[in-house]
């Protein structure tokens, strides 16, 4: 039967898919963000998951304002790059896991998750940079080294879906996975965040404190911390620290008791607070070093 | 009844709700069109005739001629769609913030280096009240 082992928190700024495919990962700006990676990049081929699941937002690129879903999972054979204004990223093409995720989809929505089911999808930077993030630099050419489940959250037009809502989305991914008879090592993602404000007046708020706050209770107080309100995300973290909502599916899809592998913080990359975190299930102490 | 809309007392922050993306649809819809470089040429070709091809309201239209960050919010863009619009200028999202906050290019990006704009008294409308700001 198919497991999830661990989850990653992640953030997927765009300007880090850019310095990547530039190749301006050494200079003094992003050296700083990138070295918070390496270990991740140790610790996720020793993982060797078979199958990322990958909670992420699109950006308006491949979901136009003409339908919203709340949540939109991908089902389709393969994903390509999109094209967001300034040509696709040069990395592979994502291939999904077809049969688990059509196993999951349909688990889901009998597990009262409406998914909608994408049987074509582009997938923009919201997946690829943090697949960039941990896996490295793969061109066109290349492969990622495992298969990609996207779930794709709207965190653009508000509400997003509460947290309450994600970590129970979570669980339920869990049970959809844990039915799979394929015997898959399966590693979660929740990306986004950590708080930033791309708009307005107050365009380029942090939040360190919080945010930090954020990091300590995916641990200590997953529950409490899935209850956080809209408005003080909002508030405190920017208003696109919204995305943070996504982590909770990644934490809901854990066991309650994890321990954390690996945490990384840095400011800035462009606009954003970067945050990573990889938490372990107990069970797989291979995987918690 | 109506909603509760307790984001709105955040300073220097529009919440894209429902309301503003219904405000905001034909002209979000623009935006985003130029994510394709075949409607990149066509636009730059002749902004007038293809702004023709978006009912729009005539003050959206103005704000996209006029380039006018902080106005095509206020009438219900969202970012991450005027950003297509950035870049098809050539205007990066963080360019683009320098611009909306006034602060331009350099002072906005040396404020994210020294690790952002705090929190502290950019929490609640009255703050920035308080200190003249709007
Ligand atoms: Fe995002």
């Amino acid at each position: 039967m198919a497991r999830i082992t661990a989850g990653v928190g992640c953030s997927h700024v765009p300007a880090i898919g850019v310095a990547m495919d530039l190749g301006k990962t050494d200079e003094p700006y992003w050296a700083p963000c990138f070295a918070g990676f390496e270990k991740s990049r140790e610790w996720i081929k020793d993982a060797r998951p078979d199958v990322v699941f990958l909670v992420y937002n699109d950006h308006c690129t491949v979901f136009d304002a003409s339908f919203i879903p709340t949540f939109a999972l991908g089902c389709a054979a393969e994903f390509a790059p999109a094209d967001e204004g300034w040509g696709p990223r040069p990395v592979p093409v994502v291939r999904n896991h077809q049969v688990m995720a059509s196993h999951v989809a349909q688990s889901l929505i009998l597990d009262e998750f409406d998914m909608t089911i994408m049987n074509e999808m582009e997938v923009d930077h919201g997946l690829t940079v943090p697949l960039s993030l941990m896996f490295g630099d793969l061109g066109v050419d290349d492969e990622w080294p495992c298969l990609v489940i996207p779930l794709c959250v709207n965190v653009v037009q508000y509400p997003a879906p509460t947290g309450n809502r994600c970590y129970n989305l979570g669980k339920a991914i869990r049970r959809a996975v844990e039915s799979f008879d394929e015997d898959l090592k399966v590693v979660i993602f929740g990306t986004g965040g950590m708080s930033h404000q791309l708009q307005y007046k107050r365009a380029g708020l942090i939040n360190k404190e919080w945010d930090t706050q954020f990091m300590d209770r995916l641990t200590s107080d997953p529950v409490g911390l899935s209850q956080t309100p809209h408005v003080e995300y909002l508030r405190e973290a920017g208003s696109e620290g919204v995305e943070l909502v996504m982590w909770h599916i990644m934490r809901g899809a854990l066991d309650d008791e994890v321990d954390e592998v690996h945490r990384h913080y840095h400011v800035p990359a462009s606009n954003t607070a970067v945050g990573h975190i990889i938490l372990a299930n107990r069970e797989y102490p291979g995987v918690a070093k | 009844m109506a909603l509760k809309k307790d984001y709105e007392d955040i300073p220097g922050t529009l919440v894209f709700d429902a309301d503003r993306g219904r405000e905001g649809y034909h002209l979000n819809q623009f935006c985003i069109s130029l994510r394709l470089q075949g409607n990149r040429d066509a636009f730059n070709a002749d902004e007038g005739a293809y702004l023709d091809r978006y009912p729009m309201t005539a003050e959206q239209r103005q704000a996209v001629v006029d380039r006018d960050w902080n106005r095509l919010l206020e009438l219900g863009g969202n970012i991450y769609y005027t950003s297509k619009l950035g870049a098809n200028d050539g205007i990066t999202f963080q360019q683009l913030a320098g611009l909306m906050t006034g602060m331009g290019n350099e002072a906005y990006r040396k404020m994210m280096v020294d690790g952002g704009r705090p929190p502290d008294g950019n929490r609640y409308q009255h703050e920035w009240d308080d200190k003249g700001e709007n």
